[in-house]
Order: structure tokens, then sequence, then C-alpha cells
């Protein structure tokens, strides 16, 4: 279980990027952090991923408090930062030194078939187009078989075909290990396809919003009206989280509503 | 002018035994042809410039023609006396390029990697570059004798600034983001320098070390001037003397070749550590 205790991150200059935090998920989960630009979702997925320092508050992983990169912790960036000088192979296996050499080429293998590029296995990332580069970079983080898994909008710059086919290739190689994923995102169609939980977060300060369970089947059914409606609800969520920033959120009018109703 | 046109003639026949090399692919060959339009310009005024001494037009007493040029580096090499200055020239290249070229990596790499070497090495370095070099000339003569040992110093404080400079800027440009992937699979600061810093500094570190060599050869000649017996300098400074203008450009095609070949043989080392580069491969 993964857990964020009244996280807040204030910048050297002073600027609040996230502000009182809480959060839990569960293992295996995957939750989606959605919102507008310059709600601090990166800012909250580099604080897990132990790249930036947290002003206050605690990040727990099963109970360990984590401060700085974690062997269990692994992310996925928006830009796939493959090294240039590694083929394909070699990028995959980057966070593998410490297995046996054949521990290593059995598990690079195994993730290069999975997301379809063993053909490519000893080609250079210039070779590959930005859709392949990302497939790489996804399979870098999950042959470490990470607890949790971080994506940072790792789809954004792709076109949608491209999309569809990676939600595939990440849903796949999800569905063998079931780590628990935090994706930031600001699609969406994205969110409600992968996720069990939307967050929707506020920006200045970044804090959560709302939360939105997503409880449709596996496989989704993209067309079906059970995912349009969560596509909807989502959309008004983030629709009064951007329009409304200084109105109190929609749980906190509800209570109060109830609260007058007694 | 002269020089020029003596240069290309020789640089004609090297270009001619490139392309005699076997090249990888069909493709490649199409590209060659149109690489000799290159040459086209030079090999015509030298044609030109030999037909007009031969007819009489010119005299060609100060700008030799091409085919005397060619003469008096056959007849230097057939004595035997052109290898003699081609060694003891490169014998000291070489010498202070490697040094310069070692201090140089350390101290850029120091200076790049700690932030601390840095602010305590750099102003110092960047107050030693802005000294002309040729200036260190009268103290090296004085501390390490007219002989070898100041010579090799004074191309070595040549060789040593661009590579100082080219490595120390090659590591702080390193890319954040992947050095970022480093921290993020905990690589310890000595590896994070092997596995990410060293190869995404070796592109630029390779382009520092060509100047370097660059420099080398440029200081190679002052050091040359400066009281030799021998080397391709010595050869220059004795044609001037002697009012022999085709033994000076006998020595300066001399160094053309040499320059080119010394810094294509250091592409061609450095070569399997770059080619992993997105970029336009041939850069010579």
């Amino acid at each position: 279980m993964l857990q964020l205790e009244h996280l807040s991150k204030t910048y050297a200059d002073g600027t609040r990027a996230l502000s009182d935090i809480n959060l839990s998920v569960r293992e295996g989960e995957i939750v989606s952090l959605i919102g507008g630009s310059g709600c601090g979702k990166t800012t909250l997925l580099r604080l897990i991923a132990g790249l930036d320092r947290a002003s206050g508050g605690a990040i727990r992983l099963d109970g360990e408090a984590l401060s700085g990169p974690h062997p269990s912790v692994g992310i996925v960036f928006q830009e796939p930062r493959l090294l240039p000088w590694l083929t394909v192979s070699e990028n995959i296996a980057f966070g593998l030194d410490h297995l046996s050499a054949t521990e290593r080429k059995s598990r690079v293998r195994h993730a290069l078939e999975k997301i379809g590029l063993s053909e490519h296995a000893e080609r250079w990332p210039r070779d590959l187009s930005g859709g392949q580069q990302q497939r790489v970079a996804i399979a870098r983080a999950f042959v470490t078989n990470p607890k949790v898994l971080l994506l940072d909008e790792p789809f954004s710059a792709l076109d949608a075909f491209t999309r569809a086919s990676l939600h595939e290739h990440l849903l796949g190689l999800w569905e063998e290990t079931r780590p628990t994923v935090v994706l930031v995102t600001h699609d969406v169609q994205e969110a409600v396809t992968l996720a069990d939980r939307a967050i929707v977060m506020q920006p200045k300060p970044g804090r959560i919003f709302d939360e939105l369970p997503l409880t449709l089947a596996r496989p989704r059914d993209k067309t079906g009206l059970a995912f349009e409606s969560s596509v909807r609800r989502v959309l008004t969520a983030l629709d009064h989280s951007l329009n409304t920033s200084r109105q109190q959120p929609q749980r906190e009018r509800d209570r109060q509503a109830a609260a007058l109703w007694w | 002018m002269s020089g020029e046109i003596a240069t290309s003639a020789w640089s004609s026949q090297q270009e001619a035994a490139a392309l005699a090399a076997p090249s990888p692919a069909e493709k490649r060959r199409a590209f060659d042809w149109r690489m000799l339009l290159g040459l086209l310009l030079p090999v015509a005024v030298a044609l030109l410039w030999e037909a007009a001494v031969r007819f009489g037009l010119a005299q060609g007493r100060l700008v030799p023609p091409p085919s005397r040029i060619a003469a008096t580096l056959w007849a230097l090499a057939e004595t035997g006396e052109l290898w003699t200055h081609v060694w003891a020239t490169l014998w000291r290249i070489a010498a202070g390029f490697a040094l310069g070229a070692v201090a140089g990596i350390v101290f850029g790499a120091l200076s790049g990697a700690s932030g601390t070497v840095r602010r305590v090495l750099d102003p110092t370095l960047q107050a030693l570059r802005a000294i002309p070099s040729i200036a260190w000339v009268p103290l090296f003569i004085l501390w390490l004798g007219i002989f070898e040992a100041s010579k090799v110093a004074l191309i070595a404080v040549g060789v040593f600034f661009p590579v100082y400079l080219g490595i120390a800027g090659a590591i702080l440009s390193v890319d954040r983001k992947l050095v970022e992937v480093g921290h993020v699979f905990r690589l310890s600061r000595v590896k994070l320098a092997k596995r990410i810093l060293l190869p995404a500094v070796l592109p630029e570190a390779v382009i520092a070390l060509r100047s370097g060599l660059g420099l080398g050869f440029m200081f190679v000649v002052a050091a040359e001037f400066m009281g030799a017996s021998e080397g391709l300098g010595y050869l220059l400074v004795d044609g001037q003397q002697m009012g022999k203008p085709d033994q000076i450009l006998a020595a300066i095609i001399a160094f053309a070749l040499l320059g080119k070949i010394a810094d294509s043989l250091l592409v061609l080392l450095t070569k399997p550590l770059v080619r992993w580069q997105d970029t336009v491969r041939e850069r010579l």
C-alpha cells in the first residue's frame, strides 16, 4: 500500500506546488491523477519517485517511509529518456545490474516479446519511432518488477492510435505482476481506460479536489455506455475543479447540505 | 595563393586514395562523385599556373609552379631529409598532445564534475587561458632550455585549454533528464559517472580533442620557429632564409597532409565510441 500523508511541496521561490495531499493507493490498484496544468501532478510523482524532496508530510510504501529513489518504485517519464548509446535491449537491462547475466537476459527477452520489439533488440534508440521508444521505456521500468510504477503522462506526445496500442501494452505488462500504478494524465479517456480510480486535482496550490471510483470491468469497452458515463463524470469533476476553484469541493458542499437538512 | 594551389593538387591524390577505399554501401558512390567537384577549382588553378609558367607568361620564382613544388618534395623525400623533419615534428606533437590532452581531460573532468573544484580552479585557468600561449616561450626557454622540453611544453599548453574547456563544458551540459534516469536506478556517483556521464560527454570530448590536436599543429610551428635544427617548422624558416619558396610550400603541404591524416586517425579511433550518435554522420 502506498500512502501519502499531509504531503506538501513549496519551491524555493515560495510557489506552493502541493499542499496537504492525503492519498492511499491499494496494492495493485491503478490510480490516475488528472487535472489542469500547474496543479502539481508531476511534482507529486517526482516526490514519490524520490527525485525531489517534500517540504512536509510523508510517503510510505507498506509502512516504510520513502526518502529518495527506492528499488520498489519505478517511473516512466513523459519522454522516453532512453540512453542513446545503449541498444534497445541494453536500455531495458539498465536497472538489472544486480542480477546474473542469464536472469537479466531472460527478463529482457520476455519484456521485448511483451512490447513486441524482439526484432529490434539490437538497434539504437534513434532508429525507433516515438511510440516504440516509449514502449522500451515502459519495459525498462517493468523489468525491475517494481511494487509501485509511476507514469508521468507517458503517452501525451503520441498520436491516438499509438496511444491506444500502448495502453494495451501497458495493461499487458501490468497483468503479469500487478504493481500499484500511479498515472498522471490530462486525458480523461486515458484515465477511464486504465484506472481504477481517478483523482481530480486543482491548482494554486496543488491539492486533491475529488476522487472518482472507476469500477468498470476489464477489458474495458471504450464504446460502451458505462465507459461514456464514466468519462462524463470525470469531465464534470474536472470542469468543477477548473471553473469553481474558489468554491468548495463537491463533497464539502454535500456535507454542508446534509448538515442543513438535519 | 600558390600554397592553396599546391595543397589541393596534393590533397587530390589523397582524396583519390580515399575514393579507392571500398565503400560499404553502393549508394555512397553517387555521393563520392559529387565530392570530386570540390577539387575542380583548385586543380584548374594549379594547371593554369603550371601552364602560365611553362609558356613564359609568369616567372614562377616567388610562386613556384606545382611541378617544381612536387619535385622539391620528392627530392627531400628521396634523400630522407623529409622523414627526419616529419618525425621530429610528429614526435613533438605526439608528446605535447599527450601531455596537454591528459591534463585537459583530468582538470576538465574535475571542474565539470564538482562545483567546488570549478569555483577554485576555473577562474585561474581562464585567466591563464587569456595569455597568448606564445608569450610563454621566453619563460619556457629559461626554465626548460632551448631543446625539446620547452617545445613540448608549449605544445602541451596549446592543447590543454581547448581540451579542458571542451570536457568541462561537455560535462556541464549533460542532459539532466538522463542523469535523473541514473538517480531513479540509484546509481552511485562512480557508476553514474561511468554509465551516464562518460558516454554522454564522449562526442563532445572527441571534438575537444580534435580542436586540441589542431592547435598542437599550430604550436609546433611556433615552437620550431624559435630555434630548431630539424622539424617541418625548421624547414619553413630555412626556406625563408635561403630564399627557397618551393621548400616553404613543400613544408606547408607536408603540414596539411600530416594534419589531415592525424585528424582522420583521431576520428577513426574514436568512431566506435560515438557510433550511436543521431547526427549527420560525416562531419570531417
